[in-house]
């Protein structure tokens, strides 16, 4: 086993002060080492024995240097040691996990798997571990199957798109594009893909669990507005209801709502299951309360129609349909579904006038602009 | 943000921000701005660049946050000073304490303020819009060199700088007569115009607005969209095939039109952002001339001939 010299270097400098790191310890008293793991204890070490003990234990030393004498924020630190599980196992049986199939953590829709790369590090960059990140739905995919791209700009076009190559207008919507991997990345490139992917996801998850995640409710939110959104701050509590089951549930994103109607008046709709918070209520969330805001000054009318049992089911199964994102998977001959395109045209065949109006029932004037 | 892990490097980290309108409906609204920032991410000016936006994501709520670094110059990608520079960049980014007058601007003249973050506690220097800088000038001049692709264009040559205006805000159009002002006084077109699309003079009838068989329109816009592709094509009377398919130049009455599309995807306008940066005291050396030497180098084209 070898370690890099500037390792021992680095290591016999700390024991200056004292080494205390993941089970590893290593002090020294008028030139003489202590090195001590929760398996073996060495005690009265020249500095040659240090060299030759921590070669002998080098998963400790590398383990060592890798969390402590490279630059990183607190949260990126953070981070990275959560995805190797670092709080939970010991270095001997991390090191196991991470030099055979690696370590992999789920990221919203991403599969971030830890290896151990020693070998080709040899001259002590501190690069010993090394991240991929691929869609968790193309965990078994071959790499030669995937794109795979080793610049976290890169991220960007890849988060642009969905697979049908739609526009993704929310970076945490779980529609993130499949087909693609990041390989063979740094901790500080790992993060900077993470951050293109799904920005400021690992600050607010540190911060929530330090407890200081600055959550901005809703009426906060609402009351900050200028412009032509100024106007939401008239939804209520049970319209913002009905706002967060339509945007903010999992089935339309991933980040976990921590923010409420204040932070005095929770709000029912469920927050989430994922691993980081949403702090406030997102630009695309406004935008689409504005306009929501706009339709709820209109009253209500009573229309007439009539509709046989089935054409009420069915208009029941077109909204459920469009509301759950099923359109296109409903067969093209699949006349039992209410939402088949031929049983929809048939419906306005039947139902709508030559003005496009349902049952010929006169649509009122709205009675705001919107 | 701490280092608490840091063991290197005690120089002052500086970042630059370019902060954006962005779109939840145009995936290519962001693509200049992403553009100029990999220009600048090349020339090492910053140790860290980064893009935000008001409707894509980082939001300018959370950029700061994830922006390491112990001064960051943020520069709006914005045409005119007005509602986005002057209350919902500020408002959004919290700067603490924040008030307009500290620019002391006459509708164009805004550099730099410095603030705190009150979220995060970092030093911001917040800077005037890169449309209103006055190396604009050069990036307006370029882009009609781009399309025409002639590197003395001027002399036989109109140039027509459209902007948006708009009545709601005065400094919408001062912009743009700005820099329509200083070209017509440091070069050689024989005729420089300010054209808006919805206030006089309208874009609409550009034939009657030049005495020039050639005129070169160039629209102060960060990005293509509707209204560089569409919108002012079809006010101007340019045959057009389709978003962004016309001809260049094109036949208007008897005037050739060479119309550039937007001012924002010149790769100059990158040297403009930098220009902005190093007005608020970011020490980036030699890049500016870097950026000017790669992006006048680089083969820009414009438009479908």
């Amino acid at each position: 086993m070898t370690i890099p010299q500037s390792h021992v270097a680095a290591l016999r400098d700390a024991a200056e002060s004292g080494v205390s790191f993941d089970g590893l310890s290593v002090t020294v008293d008028d030139e003489t080492y202590t090195f001590a793991t929760p398996d073996e204890r060495h005690t009265g070490l020249s500095a040659a024995d240090l060299a030759d003990i921590a070669a002998a234990n080098d998963a400790y030393v590398t383990n060592w240097h890798y969390w402590t004498r490279i630059d990183r924020t607190d949260s990126e630190q953070e981070f990275l040691r959560w995805l190797e599980h670092a709080d939970e196992l010991a270095v001997p049986e991390r090191y196991d996990s991470l030099s055979e199939d690696g370590l992999t953590r789920l990221w919203g829709e991403l599969s971030i798997t830890t290896t151990l790369d020693a070998g080709k590090n040899e001259d002590g960059d501190g690069d010993q571990r090394r991240y991929s990140i691929r869609h968790e739905d193309d965990i078994g995919a071959d790499h030669a199957e995937l794109a795979v791209y080793h610049d976290p700009l890169d991220a960007r076009e890849v988060a642009k798109h969905d697979d049908d190559g739609r526009y993704r207008p929310l970076k945490t919507a779980p529609t993130l594009q499949t087909g693609w991997a990041f390989t063979d990345l740094n901790g500080r490139a790992l993060l900077r893909t993470i951050d293109f992917l799904y920005p400021a996801t690992v600050h607010n998850w540190y911060l929530e669990r330090h407890e200081n995640l600055d959550v901005s409710h809703w009426r906060e939110t609402a009351q900050r507005q200028t412009g032509i959104y100024d106007l939401i701050e008239e939804l209520d509590g049970e319209q913002l209801e009905w706002l967060t089951e339509a945007c903010c549930v999992d089935s339309q994103c991933l980040k976990r709502r921590q923010w409420d109607e204040s932070a005095d008046e929770p709000l029912d709709t469920p927050r989430g299951d994922g691993v980081f918070p949403c702090r406030e209520p997102c630009s695309l969330v406004i935008a689409v309360a504005r306009k929501l805001t706009l339709l709820e000054r209109e009253q209500t009318h009573e229309y007439t129609f009539e509709l046989t049992p089935s054409e009420k089911e069915q208009l029941e199964t077109l909204i459920d349909t469009v509301a759950d994102g099923h359109t296109e998977e409903i067969r093209e001959a699949d006349a039992d579904n209410g939402a088949n395109r031929y049983r929809a045209r048939y419906l306005r065949a039947k139902r709508f006038d030559e003005h496009g109006q349902l049952s010929g029932a006169p649509t009122p004037d709205a009675d705001t602009e919107n | 943000m701490s280092r608490a892990h840091a063991q290197s490097g005690t120089d002052t980290k500086q970042a630059l921000v370019i902060v954006a309108h962005g779109s939840h409906l145009n995936p290519d609204s962001s693509a200049p701005t992403f553009d100029h920032a990999d220009t600048i991410r090349e020339s090492g000016a910053f140790d860290v660049v980064r893009e935000a936006f008001w409707k894509e994501e980082p939001s300018i709520r959370e950029v700061l946050r994830i922006v390491e670094a112990d001064e960051v110059f943020v520069v709006p990608l914005f045409i005119s000073e007005g509602y986005f520079t002057e209350q919902v960049i500020p408002r959004e980014l919290r700067l603490d304490g924040w008030d307009v007058s500290t620019w002391e601007s006459d509708g164009t003249s805004a550099d730099y303020a410095t603030y705190e973050a009150a979220d995060i506690g970092s030093t911001v220097h917040y800077c005037g819009p890169v449309g209103t800088h006055d190396s604009m000038a050069d990036v307006i001049i370029q882009r009609a060199r781009s399309v025409t692709d002639d590197p003395a264009v001027g002399p036989g040559f109109g140039l027509a700088v459209v902007g948006h205006g708009t009545e709601r805000n005065e400094n919408s159009a001062k912009a743009i007569h700005y820099h329509a002002d200083r070209i017509r006084e440091q070069h050689d077109f024989d005729e420089v115009k300010a054209l808006f699309m919805d206030e006089s003079p309208e874009v609409d009838d550009i034939a009657e607005h030049f005495d020039s068989d050639d005129v070169v329109v160039v629209p102060l816009f960060v990005a293509d969209g509707f209204h560089t592709q569409e919108d002012i094509p079809a006010d101007m009377g340019l045959p057009t095939d389709g978003p962004g398919e016309y001809p260049v130049p094109g036949t208007v009455e008897d005037t050739r039109i060479w119309y550039s599309g937007a001012v924002g995807t010149e790769p100059l306008l990158a040297d403009a952002i930098l220009e902005r940066a190093s007005d608020a005291g970011a020490e980036i050396s030699d890049a500016i001339e870097r950026v000017r030497r790669s992006t006048r180098d680089r083969d820009v084209v414009v438009g479908k001939p």
